[in-house]
């Protein structure tokens, strides 16, 4: 059976979609993510779609559906390279895309999941720091 | 000013009978699309409209037959799309066009948003009987 590979790198996923996804393989997919999420502990998923021709209300609903339960795990998720045709016919369609970050291409998607994590410890500690002085 | 009617030049078609057809149908649109040179945005707009129809004739209508027919009228091209299946049919077409309104799990925008995706829709549907979705998207449109 046909399968989309899952890459993991440091904390993150990367799935690179290079097929026009069926039913079937999208929703295993789904599936797949969220139990490597679980397994790797990811904290980040960051999936490539700009070999993707046609996203439509079926595809979104996968891609919203990752970001959710990724969510719920604790993982951002960033869809990234969208076509701009893709884009605009997304749009006309009325597809919210909801939960999903998205970046013009990798480089700037790992961008953003690294600050995605990062500010979190950085407040944490900024927290601290007022704490501190608050005591004081 | 008397509107012109097109022109079919070729015709084709497709039996929709599972989930492994709608990629197929896609590829044949394009196909079609490509050839008399439509735009790459207009593609993308037909073929996710396509897509939508063909998923909802499987869904609710257990399948049918898509035809596509390559149409000329005047100095345009275009492509035109009929989904006919012998579903249960649609009670209230007028519900079924409003954005958000579904009977299954999805999120009802495959009519509405496929109207708004190309040039020219019609839906006739008879309870007991089927649904007959036809849209044509043109060339330049």
């Amino acid at each position: 059976m046909e399968k989309i590979p899952i890459l993991k790198m440091g904390q993150f996923l990367l799935v690179t979609i290079q097929v026009d996804l069926y039913d079937q393989l999208a929703e295993n997919l789904e599936a797949d993510l969220v139990n490597m999420v679980n397994k790797t502990n990811a904290r980040g998923v960051l999936i490539d779609v700009s070999s993707v021709s046609i996203i439509d209300s079926f595809m979104g609903r996968i891609l919203g559906n990752i970001a959710m339960m990724s969510k719920i795990m604790d993982a951002d998720t960033v869809v990234v390279g969208m076509q701009p045709a893709v884009a605009i016919t997304l749009v006309e369609l009325g597809l919210p895309l909801k939960g999903v970050y998205t970046a013009l291409n990798v480089e700037k998607g790992m961008e953003l999941l690294h600050s995605k994590i990062l500010p979190t410890e950085q407040n944490l500690e900024e927290d601290d720091d007022n704490d501190a002085r608050s005591s004081e | 000013m008397t509107t012109m009617t097109p022109v079919v030049l070729n015709k084709d078609s497709m039996i929709i009978a599972r989930e492994q057809d709608v990629v197929p149908f896609r590829n044949r649109v394009k196909e079609h699309a490509v050839r008399i040179g439509m735009s790459l945005l207009n593609q993308t707009k037909l073929i996710t409209g396509a897509s939508e129809l063909v998923r909802n004739m499987l869904k609710y209508g257990k399948g049918g037959i898509g035809m596509i027919e390559i149409l000329s009228k005047g100095r345009d091209n275009g492509i035109r799309l009929i989904f006919a299946d012998n579903g249960p049919g649609i009670p209230d077409i007028q519900k079924a066009m409003t954005d958000g309104f579904t009977t299954g799990k999805s999120m009802g925008l495959g009519l509405p948003g496929t109207k708004r995706l190309m040039n020219e829709f019609d839906i006739k549907s008879e309870v007991g009987k089927g649904t007959t979705i036809t849209v044509i998207k043109w060339k330049n449109g």
